[in-house]
């Protein structure tokens, strides 16, 4: 009798130092279910497509604000067969459609990085529809960030006094070659959920919404990007130019704001 | 029978534990009338109750200023109680070095006080920025420590590069506003009588710093940090002191100076802030308390700023 009532105790105890011990972030619910039908409705998402794609985000968000996503294909683009967009879900942000790039049957092998906030614990997913209309998904877990780093920019007054500033980044690129290009706005991305205690309202968003890539004016990637995306959006990107030519970059913002740059190759 | 007294040991022991938290709560003097509590060298926990900055007060002939409340209302509570057992006089000011909650979250514990709130000029705006974020997070960190938390804006600001100066009662304390360093709105606080220096976190001492702010912003603030004529230091984290805090700036300026040194060379190779988080700093492994938790978030955000050079 006595050692039951030890046991009892023993249990309660070790509950309770668990009770204390779990972090409560985790996602209580799993909405991919919901978001699914929301954004995909009924159509077939083929699961763990790790044949097609794979994507790469740190295990844990170490800033908030800014959470590097890689997505590569591992079959290259074809005129008959190729990835027409991916879409990128984070299921426990504010708002989980975080991404949406359209790509050109002539990019090859895709490889693509972003940064994106990151709020709480989360499935990232990478979701590729092809131009049969197919959809193909991979997807990873991001423990959140620990402690002080919030999603919110570090300093709002420096990202507003190099707003629509861009830069256009590469090595030093060879026609014919496959070469690496970095496209940053500089932006603060406001995401309209911040509450102004003085004036007693929201922040007004203000984030970029389109980013829209060219190499001599032919479409490379077009990206509509949404209030997930870090301050200062980054696109980089592969891609092989064929020619001699221009890679161009144009921005355009939540107010309508338009921002370009671009850089002869 | 015995059964019996076992488990009315066992209770008493809950009792006590859950209890003596408060009692353990200690102030040291680190020179006369100013007194801190050092924060533990861990993230915020329910069992530590957010206790992980220094937190302190300082006491004039007037009145108390209280420097950083405490990382949840429960501490703040406990700050409180350890003013009340040194002196009677009033709590006149509660000034916060900057937005982060284990600095700010026990200002709710002085709302009885009617005190002057004091910060940055730029707090304001990084409370209201970050406030819901903080508050869901910390909520479910802290559990019952965070019950009564409050985000509480400043009364009064100071402006970047103005200083102000009040008076707790022949006792002049000047308070500086720094352009963006740790974070955007980083304020110290020095006491001219015994020449004292609470710095927020623009120095941690032991734990690594955490960078929330600008690199190149920080390292300059340092700079001027290094020609201050002080006898003690207090620092946002880790021990006070007359002689460790000149090490551990010079520890901190090395470990952001090799981080700043090693991202550039990435970014100039048009590497990624991956390439970075893997590559940077590892020398620095075993100097720093916390490592692990902040190194590559540190590496992430200077990355991003460092961009723009």
């Amino acid at each position: 009798m006595s050692s039951r009532i030890f046991n009892l105790i023993v249990i309660s105890f070790a509950l309770m130092s668990f009770g204390l011990t779990a972090y409560a972030a985790t996602p209580k619910e799993p909405l991919w279910p919901i978001l699914k039908v929301a954004y995909f409705g009924d159509k077939v998402i083929r699961e763990d497509a790790t044949d097609l794609l794979v994507i790469d985000a740190p295990k844990r968000a170490e800033d908030a604000a800014i959470v590097p996503i890689t997505v590569k294909s591992l079959v290259a683009q074809s005129a008959d067969k190729y990835i027409k967009n991916i879409h990128i879900v984070i299921d426990n942000n504010p708002e989980p459609y975080s991404a949406n790039f359209h790509l050109s049957p002539k990019l090859g092998l895709i490889d693509i990085s972003t940064r994106m906030r990151v709020d709480q614990y989360t499935f990232v997913r990478a979701i590729a529809e092809m131009n049969d209309g197919s959809l193909h998904m991979v997807s990873r877990f991001v423990k959140a960030s620990g402690g002080c780093s919030a999603p919110a920019g570090k300093d709002a007054a420096a990202a507003l006094a190099r707003l629509g500033k861009m830069q256009i980044r590469m090595r030093k690129p060879t026609v014919g070659e496959p070469v690496q290009a970095q496209v940053i706005i500089s932006h603060p991305n406001y995401n309209g959920l911040q509450f102004d205690q003085a004036s007693r309202r929201y922040i007004a968003a203000h984030y970029v919404k389109n980013i829209n890539i060219t190499y001599n004016d032919k479409p490379l990637i077009t990206v509509d990007t949404g209030i997930s995306v870090s301050e200062d959006p980054s696109i980089r990107f592969t891609f092989t130019p064929t020619e001699k030519g221009t890679l161009k970059a144009d921005a355009a913002d939540s107010t309508g704001q338009v921002f370009s740059e671009h850089k002869d190759i | 029978m015995k059964t019996l007294s076992n488990i009315l040991g066992l209770f008493a022991l809950i009792f006590l534990t859950s209890s003596c938290a408060d009692e353990n709560y200690s102030v040291a003097e680190v020179a006369t009338g100013i007194f801190y509590h050092q924060g533990i060298d861990e993230d915020p926990t329910e069992q530590n109750i957010g206790a992980i900055a220094n937190v302190g007060f300082i006491i004039g002939e007037r009145c108390v200023a209280v420097i950083d409340s405490g990382g949840s209302y429960l501490e703040g509570t406990y700050l409180r109680r350890a003013i009340k057992k040194q002196t009677d006089l009033p709590i006149c000011y509660v000034i916060n070095s900057h937005v982060h909650p284990d600095h700010l979250l026990g200002n709710a514990a002085f709302k009885d006080d009617s005190p002057q709130f004091i910060g940055h000029e730029k707090l304001p705006a990084a409370i209201a920025a970050r406030q819901d974020y903080f508050a869901k997070t910390f909520k479910e960190i802290l559990g019952e420590a965070y019950t009564g938390s409050e985000f509480i804006s400043p009364t009064l600001t100071v402006s970047i590069d103005q200083p102000i100066t009040i008076d707790l009662g022949n006792r002049i304390l000047t308070l500086t506003a720094y352009s963006t360093s740790h974070t955007d709105n980083d304020l110290t606080v020095l006491d001219n009588l015994t020449k004292t220096l609470w710095t927020g976190d623009l120095l941690f001492i032991g734990r690594i710093p955490a960078l929330d702010g600008s690199i190149n912003g920080w390292l300059a603030t340092m700079q001027k940090l290094q020609s201050m004529d002080l006898n003690v230091v207090i620092p946002g984290h880790g021990i006070a002191g007359n002689k460790e805090w000149k090490k551990g700036l010079l520890d901190q300026i090395r470990y952001f100076t090799v981080l700043r040194t090693e991202i550039r060379e990435i970014i100039n190779n048009m590497g990624t802030i991956e390439e970075a988080t893997q590559t940077v700093g590892l020398e620095e492994t075993n100097k720093w308390e916390l490592f692990q938790l902040y190194h590559r978030r540190n590496i992430t955000a200077s990355f991003v700023e460092l961009e723009w050079e």
